[in-house]
């Protein structure tokens, strides 16, 4: 179904940019090519370009610099309302004078599509989102979730190849949001539609999305698969903003064998994962997961340097602990363990060694 | 004893107050220039006179519904008001203004002649102290006429000899009796003939021959600003008005005194003041209209005194230095063919012809 | 489901704690609340009640008040009754004694001039009849001098014409249709319900024209303010707040100024025709004529009710976001498709609110037609001022007045079964 072998995408950046007042670039050289049937999330927090870019291939804002293609044709001067594309807006925009059915017969009526068509693909598409006796509503009659589910339906009925969605899951609470989660994902699976999907929770993003862009300052930090994102992240600021993360400076001491010895402010040596470092004497500042955070020195390997901590604090969140530690200085080292029945449940005050593989500890840069 | 204290600070509060109150006068009159030559020939000497110090209230144009509203509410706190006489006229029949008599409230001339034969004719109703006489007349562009300035009110009509608009106002006073008078009514014939309805339709018909060319007036300053700004060649207003586009700024426009239409302006003092009102506002009008007093008034104003023992007192104006008579509506040169505003007539078919001269306007 | 009241058993009323009807308990907790609620409102309704229903309805009864006649002439009013005016023969000595009786009394108390001045609404040189004649009864007799028919007719020879004395039996009721008959061009005559003549109908006629020109005011409001009000919703703050400050600039000039300011400006050696005439556009001899009619008036009243008209859009218009325009473009409507069936849908209940705003307002409008309106553009208000300062006809002033008021009710009532009133929006 995803197509990634074409040498280009159905929607592709290119060389992009964007800027408002002439002076600062708020898109900066903007490279992404999206494959035909692809579910794309722009991750990223706000003002890091990722809304901007969306509302550029949406048409509402023109780039400033480069070509911006769909399906191989440069759209850069193609009026919104000519580019064939629908929109899921933040805050829904379903027409408030409008009945739901209304709402979703407008793109058809626009497009000239005699009545009894109409009625059919209206009725087709409020029943893909499970609102098929909604017709007669008027937004206001509805709840969030259900308006939800119409702009979805209307940003389909038209039979768009690339929906763009811009946090269209933002006002709903918790429950129904992980839940229209996956609404979304199997309705784009089964249309094989193309989505842009635009957020700043990156649980969304991870859950969603075939591709996930990581935004800030204006550019891509990272282009991945979900999971190489939360596992290899390949800068701090990825290995910070996507899942939890703890961070520890320090300075390149030695490289062996792929293994970075990395000596901290207060003179502990630790492994690391030379990723962004090359150089002895660089800073660089090491990321390591809380769940791969090991208590039990056993099954380190010989030699492994490790740390000693103090526990300031102990969580218990049912299936996992969540242990709080100072170690070298940072006191908001947190520990995520399994609740599982051998499983130590630390006190606050101990002190405990800590370790970890040096492949799970990645040294970025600083 | 708290309570006792408070009582009596309030008490004399309001004493205070009540005598402050007893020293202030309201006086009601038209404002600006006019208002002020009141100011001037009589409220200032007056005030330093008696030491009563005197209110101005602007609102002489809508006197006699306000006199009417404060009446009905029982709260009428005018203490003396300036207005038109057919306005007083309708005052005295409201009810609304007290009764003079004229030869002992009013103060007599200087050679002992009794008040009332002073006034003469000009005391057009049992209520009413007249002031001033003032004309509506017109005053033409100097410089739109050509060679021969208009010398009769029928070149208001003659729309070939003095193109361009002209100025009326957006009554049917006046208006209807000039028209009938260029339609050819000798001039005494002019009530009986529109006292008929025939009569009415004439002058409207007259007036219709230059209906297109005539831009109507609501307040007594817009003639002088239309003839300012070369808007028309000609129109009415009230003589002083007139004067003041002539003499103060200097405008090229002169006075057309042909068929002037004398009118009366003076005092009315409303029905129903307390006692010790009524005797001050008779006191103020027994000073304000003396003969010397009269005549002061000429000195900031060029409307005529009332009393025929002021005229020969009439002096210079006061800034200008010019000497007044000749400017004077009243004045024999001026006054070769003038009329006198037929208050009898217009109390009974104002409303009548108002209606039938709105109606024709509309059209 | 949960929540469904047809769930709950049908026990009959459901009691409180205490075993009282919870309706009950309820009502009396809320009392409390409400009475509080009534006395901080109280100044408010009482200040409505004095400044507003007071005088409407002391309008509505005087426009129909006519008790003068039966009060100053009562003898007069019984007499005259059984007299039939449509023989042409004049009354009997019975009722001129006691007209003379009712006179001379009248005359005491200073209140037959009043009368004439009333009856003369109805007939022209009545006035002068009662004020001549008072002055002469005031040392007549009411035993002494009988019989008085004669005297009468010596006196005046008005007293010996039918006319007046029918207008006096038609108006001898305490309450008359003459004044709202008047309102509407028809008269009360001896012989019944007439038009009036010809060249007296006016009134109609302004009624008429208050009402064209007021629709064509809000409708030029309309056309001018949509696009203000859009620019004002739209611009970024700080252009906005300026566009607002220009807009609501008139609001802080005098009215006066404002409308004697287009006088300078429209006047035939006004500043646009001087303009026009330098630039050669419009000959010296052919300048244009733009006040003093209904142009004048149009563009004057048009300006200055023009921020009563662009601020309830601009309310209504800030609440429209711009992601529903966006979305109609992206669901594939054009620009105008996206603003006619989207935009415009939602901004109508601001054009609503401002066109009752400015609608009403225009209507009872009265110092701009007066002064720029010159015989073609004034307005019904200009006539009830006429009657209100000029003629003091009160009566017929509250009469078009209550006429102007029903007028207004009555477009509402259109209006809200039209629009609906619940369209109408001053905010969001």
């Amino acid at each position: 179904m995803i197509d990634k072998t074409g040498s280009e995408g159905f929607v592709s950046f290119d060389h992009v940019q964007k800027s408002y007042d002439g002076e600062n670039l708020v898109v900066k050289d903007l490279n992404l090519e999206i494959a035909k049937g692809e579910f794309l999330t722009m991750l990223g927090p706000s003002g890091s370009g990722k809304t901007t870019c969306l509302m550029m291939l949406a048409g509402f804002e023109t780039a400033t610099h480069g070509d911006i293609r769909l399906g191989g044709v440069s759209i850069n001067n193609i009026p919104p309302h000519k580019r064939g594309i629908g929109m899921v807006f933040q805050n829904y925009a379903l027409f408030p004078h409008m009945t739901v059915a209304e709402n979703l017969s407008f793109p058809l009526e626009v497009r000239k599509i005699g009545k009894s068509e109409r009625e059919a693909k209206v009725q087709r598409a409020l029943d893909m989102v499970q609102m098929g006796e909604f017709g007669g509503r008027r937004p206001a009659q509805l709840s969030g979730g259900q308006q939800q589910r119409v702009a979805l339906a209307r940003a389909l009925v038209f039979e768009a190849e690339l929906v763009l969605m811009d946090e269209p899951l933002g006002a709903l609470d918790k429950q129904l949001r992980e839940h229209m989660q996956f609404e979304i994902k199997r309705i784009a699976d089964n249309l094989g539609i193309t989505v842009v999907y635009v957020t700043h929770d990156q649980t969304e993003a991870l859950t969603m999305s075939d591709r996930v862009a990581v935004f800030d300052d204006g550019r891509i930090q990272q282009l991945a698969p979900p999971d190489q994102l939360y596992e290899e992240p390949m800068s701090s600021f990825v290995a910070q903003f996507i899942g939890e993360n703890n961070a520890l400076d320090g300075v390149v001491q030695s490289i062996d064998n792929g293994v970075a010895l990395v000596k901290l402010a207060t003179g502990d040596l630790i492994d690391a994962n030379p990723i962004n470092v090359s150089k002895v004497g660089e800073k660089t500042r090491v990321s390591i997961r809380p769940e791969r955070v090991e208590f039990d020195m056993n099954r380190l390997a010989e030699g492994s340097h490790t740390l000693k901590a103090e526990v300031l604090e102990f969580v218990y969140m049912g299936d996992t602990f969540r242990t709080r530690l100072r170690v070298a200085d940072n006191d908001e080292f947190i520990v995520k363990t399994r609740n599982a029945p051998d499983q130590v449940r630390l006190q606050p005050g101990a002190v405990v060694d800590i370790g970890w593989m040096p492949s799970d500890c990645r040294a970025l840069d600083a | 004893m708290k309570i006792t204290n408070l009582i009596a600070t309030t008490a004399s509060c309001a004493l205070v107050a009540g005598s402050a109150l007893a020293d202030d006068m309201t006086i009601v009159s038209w404002g600006g220039a006019y208002s002020a030559s009141q100011q001037n020939a009589y409220h200032t000497p007056y005030t330093e006179k008696t030491g009563v110090n005197i209110i101005n209230d602007e609102s002489s144009a809508e006197a006699v519904a306000k006199l009417r509203a404060m009446n009905e509410a029982g709260n009428v706190t005018w203490d003396v008001v300036d207005v038109v006489a057919s306005d007083a006229i309708r005052l005295c029949d409201e009810g609304l203004a007290m009764e003079i008599d004229a030869d002992t409230m009013l103060a007599d001339a200087p050679d002992g002649t009794k008040a009332s034969e002073d006034f003469g004719d000009l005391l057009v109703s049992d209520c009413f102290i007249p002031q001033i006489v003032y004309s509506t007349t017109f005053g033409y562009r100097t410089d739109l006429v050509g060679d021969t300035p208009p010398t009769s009110i029928c070149a208001v009509f003659d729309t070939e000899a003095y193109p361009g608009k002209r100025s009326l106002e957006k009554r049917p006073i006046n208006n209807m009796e000039w028209a009938l008078i260029c339609d050819g009514v000798a001039k005494d014939e002019v009530y009986d003939v529109l006292g008929t309805p025939e009569g009415q339709q004439q002058a409207l018909d007259k007036l219709a021959t230059i209906k297109d060319d005539v831009i109507w007036w609501s307040a007594g300053a817009d003639t002088p600003q239309l003839l300012a700004d070369g808007e028309v060649v000609m129109g009415s207003t009230y003589n002083g008005r007139l004067f003041s586009v002539i003499e103060e700024q200097k405008q090229p426009v002169a006075m057309l005194w042909d068929a002037q239409v004398f009118d009366l302006d003076g005092w009315i003092i409303p029905a129903g003041l307390s006692e010790e009102r009524k005797a001050r506002a008779l006191d103020y009008i027994m000073f304000a209209t003396d003969t010397q007093r009269l005549a002061d008034q000429a000195k900031y104003i060029s409307y005529g005194p009332a009393r025929k023992s002021s005229a020969p007192l009439v002096g210079k104006h006061a800034e200008l230095g010019i000497d007044m008579a000749p400017h004077m509506p009243t004045d024999p040169e001026n006054a070769k063919n003038t009329f006198l505003y037929n208050y009898e007539f217009w109390a009974d078919y104002r409303d009548d012809i108002d209606a039938k001269f709105q109606a024709w306007l509309a059209k | 489901m949960r929540n469904d009241p047809a769930n709950q058993e049908p026990t009959g009323p459901v009691l409180a704690a205490d075993g009282t009807p919870l309706k009950k308990s309820l009502s009396r907790a809320l009392r409390r609340q409400k009475m509080r609620a009534l006395l901080l409102i109280a100044p408010l309704l009482a200040f409505v009640f004095i400044t507003f229903v007071i005088p409407i309805a002391s309008m509505l009864f005087r426009s129909v008040e006519n008790d003068i006649v039966a009060n100053t002439l009562p003898e007069t009013v019984v007499a005259i009754a059984s007299w039939d005016g449509t023989t042409g023969e004049l009354p009997d000595e019975e009722v001129y004694a006691a007209f003379a009786r009712d006179m001379i009394a009248a005359v005491a108390e200073k209140k037959h001039t009043r009368l004439g001045s009333r009856l003369n609404y109805e007939l022209s040189g009545i006035s002068s009849m009662f004020r001549q004649s008072g002055r002469k009864m005031k040392r007549w007799d009411p035993v002494e001098d009988a019989p008085f028919k004669e005297k009468l007719i010596d006196l005046h020879d008005g007293w010996g014409d039918v006319s007046t004395w029918a207008i006096i039996q038609t108006y001898s009721a305490p309450y008359t249709s003459g004044y709202f008959l008047t309102a509407i061009d028809m008269q009360l005559t001896p012989e019944g319900v007439t038009m009036q003549p010809e060249d007296k109908r006016i009134l109609i006629r302004l009624f008429w024209r208050t009402l064209v020109m007021s629709l064509v005011i809000t409708g030029s409001c309309i056309l001018l303010g949509y696009p203000v009000a859009w620019l004002l919703a739209n611009l970024p703050a700080s252009k906005a707040n300026l566009l607002m400050i220009l807009v609501l600039l008139p609001f802080w000039t005098s009215l006066l100024v404002r409308t004697s300011a287009w006088k300078v400006m429209l006047q035939q050696q006004g500043v646009i025709n001087d303009v026009l005439v330098w630039a050669g556009l419009v000959a010296d001899d052919a300048r244009l004529i733009m006040i003093n009619n209904q142009f004048g008036t149009i563009l004057a009243m048009t300006h200055i009710l023009l921020p009563f008209m662009i601020l309830p859009m601009y309310s209504v218009m800030q609440t429209i976001q711009p992601s529903y325009l966006r979305a109609a473009k992206s669901l594939g409507a054009t620009n105008w498709t996206a603003f006619w069936r989207v935009y415009f849908p939602q901004s109508v209940p601001g054009i609503g609110a401002g066109s009752i705003l400015v609608f009403i307002l225009s209507i009872g409008y009265y110092i701009t037609p007066e002064i720029v309106g010159g015989t073609k553009g004034v307005f019904i208000s200009n006539r009830i001022a006429y009657h209100i300062s000029s003629s003091l006809n009160w009566g017929l002033a509250a009469a078009l007045g209550t006429i102007l008021l029903a007028v207004v009710l009555l477009l509402y009532w259109a209006y809200d079964r039209i629009v609906g009133i619940d369209n109408v929006k001053l905010g969001g």
